[in-house]
């Protein structure tokens, strides 16, 4: 578990995940094609996010396909969030979503 | 969005859990563990490839329908698989499920051994994106759930 918050203390790694949440199964040159990083910094930040199980990686060929892999996450949620909690904290997620969609 | 002409939606699942690859499998493959990690869904099958395979609600109603395509125990198990509750969904058609088990020799949680459990699902057609997003919301909350009952005997909660 320690992995996976120490991965996820990162802004740059953060971005990666949200970009194969928009896309998942993206090669390293497709990843780095849509940032300003280096390839190499791109490549270090996916081996602790491959490390931390919140990538999943797929060989296709001699492609290295790179998916988000959300079970950590969810594990932890599971120790922290009982299940009658989980109703209303969707409702105000539901919500803070649709405020803040508004401000834009 | 990507250039890959071929990239159909799909999702990859990993998660490592402490126990052994034979106890996942029976895991997997007994209806009345099923129910247990499954929101008290289970399974109808014998797991034996060319099987019909179904997931039944509490009630009775099929959920999902479909036939196994390989079982290789306890190492690797394809289920053929359709949304039958959802018309939007069942006319997607057929997905593909490939569970995969592994030894993997370290893991930094538990400092040792762990049994990898790989789940990949995929649309067999074109298309297929409302499936595979339906899908994708259930699949962490199941292999949580399997993950806690295998590691202390308690799923974290029932449906």
């Amino acid at each position: 578990m320690d992995e996976v918050f120490k991965a996820l203390a990162d802004a740059s790694r953060r971005e990666l995940l949200d970009r194969l949440r928009a896309d998942n199964g993206q090669t390293l040159g497709e990843l780095c094609a849509r940032l300003t990083m280096t390839r190499q910094a791109v490549s270090k930040h996916l081996a602790i996010l491959e490390e931390a199980n919140l990538v999943a990686v797929v060989w296709q060929g001699r492609e290295k396909l790179h998916y988000l892999n959300p079970v950590p996450i969810h594990d932890i949620a599971d120790r922290w969030i009982e299940k009658f909690e989980r109703s209303r904290l969707q409702a105000l997620g539901d919500l803070k979503k649709a405020l803040e969609a508004r401000d834009d | 969005m990507t250039d890959r002409g071929s990239n159909k939606p799909k999702f990859v699942y990993v998660t490592y859990i402490r126990t052994t690859p034979e106890r996942l499998w029976a895991a997997l493959t007994d209806p009345q563990t099923i129910k247990q990690y499954w929101f008290g869904m289970t399974a109808e099958c014998d797991f034996k490839p060319g099987s019909p395979w179904s997931l039944k609600f509490e009630d009775g109603r099929t959920a999902d329908t479909g036939e196994i395509l390989e079982a290789d125990p306890p190492r690797r198990l394809v289920i053929r698989w359709r949304n039958e509750f959802k018309p939007e969904l069942k006319a997607e058609g057929y997905s593909r499920c490939t569970m995969e088990i592994e030894m993997a020799d370290y893991y930094p949680d538990f400092g040792g051994k762990a049994v990898k459990l790989t789940i990949h699902h995929e649309i067999e057609g074109e298309g297929g994106g409302k499936f595979i997003e339906a899908v994708s919301g259930g699949w962490p909350k199941v292999l949580s759930n399997l993950k806690s009952l295998l590691e202390t005997g308690n799923a974290a909660f029932q449906r």
